[in-house]
């Protein structure tokens, strides 16, 4: 009975906290990120290791290009982001394939399958083959931790950066990992070599085919590696899988054989053709594109896949028999509960006055495109960081007179809000544009930034002004105000509106999750109470509709904000006395 | 409601799965945590599945504990959950297509005051406490995994964590469970 325990020692970690604590034992020495889900814990936990100079960067360019730096520089490095935040750095990304590194660096990067927490559904493992970069996929928190370790070894034995994917069901899945001591890996010199490191025309044509080399050489490593593992099992049926699939198929089907890509690209089409012979059926389970499935199929092999419907969204244990039969996806109507802006949220109230004033929002990634979903509907775009400001522009180009807003928060805002700023000056533009400052980047949890003049360990560090900024950039009006007096901020989101200059409101006050100071609950008067429902358009949690229409506040979720107090009209709704 | 009996040999050979649910701020998290820690600390290989970022503003949160000998998903499939541990009705009612036959649903604990601990917000101990009643893990395992676990209010959760425990035990007795 015993021995079915596990007996040494554990820790329970999720795939983050396992990525961040197998680098720390690889002699990670610097480490970059932005938040995004579900990659933030990785740099939170690295941030707790004092031998680790971990940072919150700008945004993903700026800490893909410090941490490359540093392993030029010949320290190991490591970056981190979502899937979105890759395309931010897919500039120095795809150059870093042809300088090669120093010391190891590895780009770990979560997709989210199933859009838990995104806006869009892309499959990292694309990059592979497109950067012409190793990629390697742990399927649980364990191999995680292992894997990470391997890819700093391949990154300097290739001199190539890694592609280390992992997805929110694995970032954000625990399990118990057996964790050792921190390994001592001396700095590399860093030796001046500009045909290496400087992608002029010439020196990059060469590194071309240099490039080119050490993907058969990584090839011929994927032949071998036990990364890429062949489990054995029945003759009948064997799968191909990478990822989480892997372990939704080894519990669905545990007597069949498995090839087991850990280390996906550059494939190992000896290895497939090999297993391809062992089993009667193939069958090829990879969660969202087709990747996999159509490599093997150019290899001549015939391998049974998923229907395409299965593409879209996670895969699920319980989907495993019906891809293996080939099945269509049954999609099924979701009862969850719908995410909404926390009571007492400050931007309730910016989104308030916009929804009075009828206009039409440009928003951005953060809280507040929450604001999109009804009853409040007062979130009109939602494409990228950074994509308010600009999106802002581009409809004032076709509805000049139109009432457009951009609204994005102070993170956001310098992530890639800056840039638009001076654009839309630079070219005459002429608008409004609502910064949300909450001041911390709240909907991955509260992380600092550069507004908020702490580091990612909470140390004091010189902070940015975003008033100054925007001056700087050539607002011709900037105003900062507390969202919380309502008719204040209604009268000048109006006279911005109506004004022939690009004006930039700063909506200052602290998050809930930051300032959880909670005022009584309002005073309610049923008689007065004309059930015109005005109050429940605000979306607030703590406003539970009777079957009457009447308002019953929850108590336990009021946070005292008073916004519904100030939305009225029949004074049914008072602060209290 | 009613649970087989397990004797402690089969119970530690197989699969024990717990599917903890509610709604965004009432510890659905913290407690998965503790009880993937208790596990954990019992010396089971254990696997948790949560959810970050924006699903829990508000809304509904779930979080998955597995344990057993070798765990391979860190999701429970719908009709496999032994205990359905619930902090909101409406989540438990929608959730209850993952409890198995003969499994067991919080969902009447919630409208029982002898389960109801005095502070609501110590509810998710509580029903900890509860649970550590009818699962397969050692009570020194659970009281590590809560000092290691909770900062802030330790002594009161500890002692809505035994209250639960007290219920579980007098739930277990009447209705044939361990």
């Amino acid at each position: 009975m015993e021995n079915k325990r596990i007996s040494s020692v554990q820790e329970l970690l999720s795939g983050d906290e396992a990525v961040a604590r197998g680098a720390w034992e690889a002699g990670l020495r610097v480490a970059c990120a932005y938040p995004g889900t579900p990659s933030t814990e990785i740099l939170e936990t690295l941030a707790g290791f004092k031998d680790v100079d971990a940072q919150w960067s700008v945004n993903e360019k700026v800490a893909f290009e410090v941490a490359l730096g540093s392993a030029i520089a010949g320290g190991r490095s490591l970056y981190a982001s979502k899937h979105v935040g890759l395309n931010v750095a897919m500039d120095p990304l795809m150059t870093a394939s042809y300088t090669g590194v120093n010391a190891g660096f590895v780009a770990v990067v979560c997709d989210d399958p199933g859009l838990a927490s995104s806006q869009n559904e892309q499959d990292t493992r694309w990059v592979g083959p497109y950067a012409k970069l190793p990629l390697l996929e742990p399927a649980s928190p364990a191999e995680a931790y292992l894997f990470i370790k391997e890819a700093f070894a391949i990154s300097e034995r290739f001199d190539t950066p890694v592609l280390f994917r992992m997805t929110t069901r694995v970032a954000h899945s625990k399990e118990n990992v057996a964790v050792g001591a921190r390994q001592d890996i001396a700095l590399r010199p860093f030796e001046v070599n500009i045909p290496k490191y400087v992608m002029v025309p010439r020196n990059a044509y060469q590194k071309h085919s240099v490039i080119e080399k050490r993907l058969l050489a990584l090839a011929a490593f994927s032949e071998n590696t036990p990364l890429n593992k062949i489990e054995k099992g029945s003759a009948k049926l064997g799968f191909i899988t990478s990822g989480i699939p892997y372990q939704y198929l080894k519990e669905t089907y545990p007597d069949a054989s498995f090839l087991k890509l850990g280390f996906t690209y550059p494939y190992c089409d000896k290895k497939i053709a090999r297993f391809a012979h062992l089993v009667r059926e193939l069958v090829v389970v990879e969660e969202l594109d087709p990747i996999i499935q159509e490599h093997v199929r150019s290899l001549g092999i015939k391998a049974r896949a998923k229907h395409p419907t299965f593409g879209i969204g996670e895969l699920l244990p319980e989907h495993m028999e019906q891809i293996y039969k080939g099945a269509k996806k049954k999609e099924l109507p979701s009862s969850a509960r719908k995410p909404v802006l926390c009571p007492g949220c400050p931007h309730r109230f910016v989104f308030s006055v916009l929804k009075r004033n009828k206009a039409i929002v440009a928003g951005d990634i953060g809280c507040y495109t929450l604001a999109a979903t009804p009853p409040l509907s007062t979130l009109h775009t939602c494409l990228c960081m950074g994509s308010s400001i600009t999106i802002h522009e581009g409809f004032r180009r076709i509805m000049p007179n139109g009432k457009i807003v951009g609204v994005l928060g102070d993170s956001t805002f310098v992530h890639s809000g800056i840039t638009g700023l001076i654009n839309a000056v630079y070219n005459r533009m002429k608008g409004l544009i609502i910064i949300l400052d909450n001041s911390t980047t709240a909907m991955t949890g509260g992380q600092n930034n550069p507004a908020t003049g702490r580091t990612i360990r909470n140390e004091p560090t010189k902070q940015l002004s975003i008033e100054a900024v925007c001056t700087a950039c050539g607002a011709d009006n900037v105003d900062v105000v507390d969202p919380k007096n309502l008719s204040q901020l209604d009268a000048l989101v109006k006279q911005r509106l109506a004004a022939d200059a690009l004006s930039v409101i700063i909506a200052r006050r602290p998050c809930k999750l930051v300032d959880r100071n909670r005022l009584p609950m309002p005073d309610y008067d049923r008689v007065k109470c004309k059930t015109c429902g005005l109050c429940f358009n605000l979306d607030c949690p703590a406003l539970v509709k009777t079957e009457d229409g009447h308002v019953d506040i929850n108590a336990a979720l009021c946070a005292g904000c008073y916004l519904c107090v100030d939305t009225c009209p029949a004074d049914a709704l008072k602060r209290p006395a | 409601m009613m649970r087989k009996k397990t004797s402690s040999a089969s119970s530690v050979d197989r699969i024990w799965n717990v599917f903890f649910c509610g709604t965004g701020g009432q510890g659905v998290l913290t407690a998965a945590e503790i009880c993937a820690v208790a596990a954990m600390n019992a010396g089971y290989h254990v696997k948790k599945s949560e959810v970050h970022g924006m699903a829990q503003r508000g809304g509904s949160v779930e979080s998955h504990v597995r344990f057993g000998p070798r765990i391979f998903s860190p999701l429970i499939q719908p009709g496999t959950a032994d205990f359905i541990v619930c902090f909101h009705e409406g989540e438990g009612n929608r959730q209850a297509t993952y409890l198995r036959n003969g499994g067991t649903t919080f969902v009447p604990f919630l409208k029982d005051p002898a389960f109801m601990p005095q502070d609501r917000h110590f509810l998710n101990t509580a029903f900890l406490g509860v649970l550590s009643a009818l699962a397969p893990i050692p009570g020194e395992s659970w009281l590590a995994a809560l000092s290691q676990q909770l900062k802030r209010s330790l002594a009161e959760n500890q002692a809505a964590f035994a209250q639960g425990r007290k219920a579980g035990f007098a739930y277990a007795g009447r209705t044939g469970g361990r």
